[in-house]
């Protein structure tokens, strides 16, 4: 039976560009695949491209690709990514142009397009799960992006593309696109398409299945984290899988690493809800077969919905931070006057917050006051946030803060602030129906 | 004993819904879980940071735990004050539990 290795580049859009040139260069790969955009990602992507009509696509875009394009050539690796976030035709030309630098001719570059659906969206009354509709965000709202399953992506491979860029994709269709192509799965072999989405899932983050996000000193150790190896999963054309990673490359890949990557970012494990299959992860058994082996089995799926997710970026409001620390006996009760004398401040000033948040890192910033009683550490972050309609107001808060250096406690230092628009992602369901794919091609 | 001793665990995040799995180290200890960390005791142990509920999901197979706390993340990842936005430290908060001296015998019975 025919197996297919495709390999993780990236886990997110900041991630290292190394482990994915020794994929590139040694992990005897057919697909290398980046998973590189987040929630937020495409809404302040939007707002680039709204001022360049060409940016608006991953930044690392050009490094990745000349990292990796002379290893992918030589050795047949086809790329799969969605580092075009909003603007996948620009990516593929500035990747068909860094092709052409590095010399590389007869190159067949893909842009995915179509899961841009302000336009039809913006004016809807459907509903948001933050208790609103779409259309009553009003000029608030940046972007909705819909979540492409892996269709078009196999479309893309059989027509022969090297290198496939999309905007909005469901991470896991990055991974079951090339499945489908490969091996001709139908789109409606629900069990198969639910194990292609698992390999998808458990890849998706790269590094954490195969060591990252992980070790625990004493409890779970993990060896050579700095030279962290990232996954390749080699798949069976009836969709059984073996995660695996280069041989020589840090990190590990154990029944343990591979099952708090199956429960990562997972509701209700029976139905992980994508765009092509309801996936069921609820069966699944993991078992090491050698070292940095381990065989994943027994993943099934049930018919899709005909929804599709879409994610709405939408300007929510303005946050400003400030923060300052305190050190030594009695570092927590000046922390918790700094704090003291800010709110009171804030209030003098008639600085209006819907939400303020003070926080005393090292103490109770993380879990609060319930799940942190004992902490009496040596030193104290005061840090004070809030959540403002205006920029001025959020600005105020972080000066209030950095005020305490000469209007506070004594000994405080290191003081910090930052003002911001928050740009917040909502999310809503629409008719698969409504959304209508397409394809270009830049060679090079 | 903490839960630390027998499990571990990693929290995922999409929107304001936290995930926190619980898996054991030894298959044995499954039982121990089940038994033990209710969808209740966790709703209690993060009580001052989850404002919804708690959902338990079983994974026999991997022995494994998977709960599912909704309005966890300060109105969503995307928008919260916290300093932890996705609440990716929760998992250790789950870890720092306290478990009965006596519970693998108990539950082994």
């Amino acid at each position: 039976m025919r197996t297919i290795r495709l390999g993780a580049g990236a886990g997110y859009s900041g991630d290292r560009i190394e482990p994915a040139v020794e994929l590139a260069e040694h992990g005897k790969l057919d697909y290398l695949v980046f998973e590189c955009l987040a929630e937020r990602t495409i809404a302040l992507a939007q707002a680039a491209r709204l001022k360049d009509p060409d940016a608006g696509f991953d930044p690392l875009l050009e490094a990745r690709m000349k990292a990796v394009l002379p290893a992918c050539r030589a050795n047949g690796v086809r790329i799969v990514t969605n580092m075009g976030a909003a603007n996948p035709q620009s990516a593929a030309r500035a990747a068909a142009a860094i092709a052409r630098q590095l010399g590389l001719r007869g190159l067949k570059i893909a842009s995915v397009t179509g899961d841009d659906v302000l336009g039809d969206l913006k004016n809807s009354d459907r509903p948001l799960d933050i208790g609103c509709t779409v259309d009553g965000l009003g000029n608030r709202i940046a972007s909705a992006n819909a979540y492409l399953g892996g269709a078009s992506i196999a479309q893309a491979l059989r027509e022969g593309a090297d290198v496939v860029i999309t905007g909005r994709a469901a991470d896991p269709s990055l991974f079951l696109g090339p499945l489908i192509h490969e091996f001709g799965w139908a789109m409606d072999d629900w069990p198969l398409l639910g194990k292609g989405i698992l390999v998808g899932h458990l890849l998706e983050c790269a590094g954490q299945i195969t060591g990252g996000y992980f070790a625990d000193p004493g409890y779970k150790d993990v060896k050579g984290l700095a030279r962290l190896g990232f996954p390749i999963g080699e798949v069976r054309e009836d969709g059984d899988l073996v995660v695996t990673k280069v041989p020589g490359s840090g990190g590990q890949v154990t029944a343990a690493t591979v099952k708090e990557q199956l429960l990562y970012e997972i509701h209700d494990p029976a139905r992980y809800f994508q765009p092509d299959v309801v996936a069921d992860f609820s069966l699944v058994q993991v078992e090491e077969v050698g070292e940095d082996r381990v065989h994943v089995f027994g993943a099934t799926g049930t018919p899709k919905t005909g929804e599709l997710k879409v994610s709405v970026g939408y300007i929510d409001s303005y946050v400003g931070e400030g923060q300052i620390s305190y050190a030594g006996p009695g570092a927590l009760e000046r922390g918790r006057l700094a704090i003291e004398i800010v709110r009171e401040r804030l209030a003098i000033a008639g600085v209006e917050t819907s939400e303020l948040r003070c926080d005393l890192i090292g103490s109770n910033a993380l879990h609060g006051e319930s799940l942190s009683q004992d902490a009496h550490p040596y030193e104290v972050r005061v840090r004070v946030i809030g959540r403002t309609e205006t920029l001025t107001e959020a600005k105020r808060i972080g000066e209030e803060v950095e005020t305490l250096y000469t209007n506070g406690p004594a000994g405080g230092g290191g003081a910090w602030k930052s003002a911001r628009e928050v740009v917040a992602v909502a999310s809503t369901l629409i008719p698969e129906t409504d959304v209508a794919t397409s394809i270009q091609y830049f060679e090079t | 004993m903490k839960l630390r001793d027998i499990a571990h665990s990693r929290t995922g995040d999409k929107g304001n819904i936290s995930n926190v799995s619980l898996i054991a180290y030894d298959p044995n200890d499954y039982g121990v879980l089940c038994d033990y960390v209710t969808a209740e005791r966790v709703r209690q142990l993060f009580d001052g940071v989850v404002q919804g509920e708690v959902r338990r999901y079983e994974l026999p197979g991997i022995a494994a735990l998977n709960f599912v706390m909704t309005e966890a993340l300060g109105g969503g990842v995307t928008r919260s004050l916290a300093i932890d936005a996705h609440g990716k430290s929760l998992s250790s908060a789950l870890l720092n539990m306290d478990l009965p001296d006596d519970i693998r015998s108990a539950s082994h019975e």
